[in-house]
């Protein structure tokens, strides 16, 4: 890593957001949040589950579940949760093609459902979440954790969770990497503003 | 893709591409209570079949109600056909009711590529349900989606194709799509029940079922197409059963981990012992599941993306 420099523009027209370091400690930070908002630890509280979307939502559900343990000493179950065939742009694009979906063993019924991903955007892929979602059962209730929020929502929804709030221009590319899927951790914006 | 017309000249990606998303919409589906994803929904698909079928035009209903599209199916008793009407006016028809997509089987080979062309490269799709004795995609697909469930993979594998080839459009399929997926296959059927241009196929032909059973990763059995046979193949049923029907004896040549299939419909005694149709190895009724699965994938891609996009 070298480029710790936040903020600064480099030649390619990129600027980083979060280095590795701050991923870590965004991720330890919305783990305390949950365990805060849900108080899962409680005797009495909603069964919580986190449901990634693939891709990289489906890494942060495991960084996050795997945190959480370490701070409560509860382990949550852990998804996937893969919206492809709930999209409403699906014939604004070539064929996608699709992702795993795999809900825990017990299901979502009267559970805390928490959807994870990386990025949250125009609010579509998370409408599309919520559509299947209503499919796998009728959770108690669903909550949202998102590294990134960029802005320009399209529609209402919002983020129970926050790891960044980042404003852009809509001509901006928000990458988030994790090691998981890309070798290393970092979010960058690229783009855009001259 | 725009039409599914024939496995011959399927790439290995685009199949592959057809098969990972048939296994995880099994997977997605499984063990849901709501077997429907919203994914077609206002697509209109019709099922077109001038030939007798089951499994096929109800697997590919099922298979457009889940992913919601509308499914109307046609049959040619009990429509304008029975009054004279061409092929290729039925088609447009079809067409102008408002079809997305056209699943059709017809007797003539070619007649999917006819429908193709008529139909042009914009707007309607066409999935060949089996015409004549040339091709049957979805078969195919779902036998190779069958069969990597069963043995992991299918590069290297070695699968025989048993029967009456000479008729069938499920053994050409299977020969093209195994053969781009890797593997090796082996035709054994008596010569009269070879096509002439066997030998240009990526195939090896053997006329000896019970020397080749031992070495077999799977068997696939053909149906002896009897509405098809004008003329003496084989010298009698029972013949033809002694010689190249899996009974329970010859099923135990197979090894152990080889899997059994079927297309159906099957004709317990004569190409299959019940036993053996009934037995642990046999994966046919797996055959259908996959079949509604592997269906779903295939107008996922050919209807879910976007309109123009190859």
């Amino acid at each position: 890593m070298a480029s710790r420099s936040r903020g600064a523009a480099d030649a390619a027209g990129e600027r980083e957001l979060l280095t590795a370091a701050d991923v870590a400690r965004t991720v330890a930070r919305m783990a305390h949040q949950v365990i805060e908002k849900t108080s899962l630890d409680a005797p009495d509280a909603a069964q919580v589950v986190l449901l990634g979307i693939p891709t990289r939502g489906a890494s942060l559900a495991v960084r996050l579940r795997d945190r959480i343990t370490e701070f409560s000493g509860v382990r949550p179950p852990c998804g996937t949760l893969d919206v492809t065939l709930y999209r409403d742009d699906l014939r604004r694009r070539p064929t996608r093609p699709l992702e795993e979906t795999s809900v825990p063993d017990g299901g979502i019924d009267d559970r805390l459902v928490v959807l994870v991903d990386d990025v949250l955007f125009s609010g579509r892929t998370i409408r599309a979440a919520l559509d299947a979602l209503r499919d796998h059962g009728r959770p108690r209730a669903v909550q949202l954790a998102v590294l990134v929020d960029r802005g320009h929502r399209e529609l209402p929804i919002r983020a129970d969770y926050v790891g960044k709030n980042v404003p852009t221009a809509r001509a901006e590319d928000v990458v988030v990497r994790l090691d998981e899927v890309d070798g290393s951790d970092g979010v960058l914006v690229r783009g855009g503003k001259a | 893709m725009k039409h599914l017309l024939t496995t011959e000249g399927l790439s290995a990606a685009e199949a592959t591409a057809v098969l990972d998303t048939a296994d995880t919409l099994k997977q997605t589906l499984l063990g849901r209570e709501v077997r429907k994803l919203p994914t077609l929904r206002g697509r209109t698909v019709l099922t077109m079949f001038y030939e007798n079928s089951t499994r096929t035009r109800v697997s590919f209903e099922i298979a457009g109600k889940w992913m919601s599209a509308d499914v109307v199916n046609v049959s040619a008793s009990g429509s304008s056909v029975g009054k004279g009407e061409s092929l290729r006016d039925t088609v447009l028809t079809l067409r102008a009711a408002g079809a997305d997509c056209v699943i059709a089987r017809h007797p003539a080979s070619g007649a999917a590529h006819r429908l193709a062309e008529w139909l042009g490269s914009a707007g309607t799709s066409v999935v060949n349900a089996g015409d004549g004795t040339h091709e049957h995609p979805t078969q195919a697909l779902l036998d190779a989606a069958t069969l990597r469930e069963r043995l992991g993979s299918l590069d290297g594998r070695r699968i025989g194709i048993v029967g009456d080839v000479l008729h069938s459009r499920v053994a050409r399929s299977n020969v093209h799509l195994l053969a781009t997926l890797g593997a090796e296959v082996v035709l054994i059927a008596p010569p009269t029940l070879l096509p002439y241009g066997a030998t240009n196929w990526p195939v090896r032909v053997s006329y000896t079922l019970d020397a080749e059973l031992p070495t077999l990763d799977a068997v696939m059995m053909l149906r002896v197409q009897a509405e098809r046979m004008h003329g003496g193949f084989f010298p009698s049923a029972r013949e033809y059963s002694i010689n190249y029907g899996l009974s329970e004896a010859r099923a135990a040549l197979l090894p152990e981990h080889a899997v059994v299939l079927h297309p159906g419909p099957m004709l317990r005694g004569m190409e299959i012992a019940s036993a053996v149709a009934d037995s642990a190895q046999a994966a046919i009724t797996e055959q259908v599941r996959n079949g509604v699965h592997v269906r779903m994938a295939v107008l996922y891609h050919l209807l879910a993306g976007e309109e123009g996009a190859a």
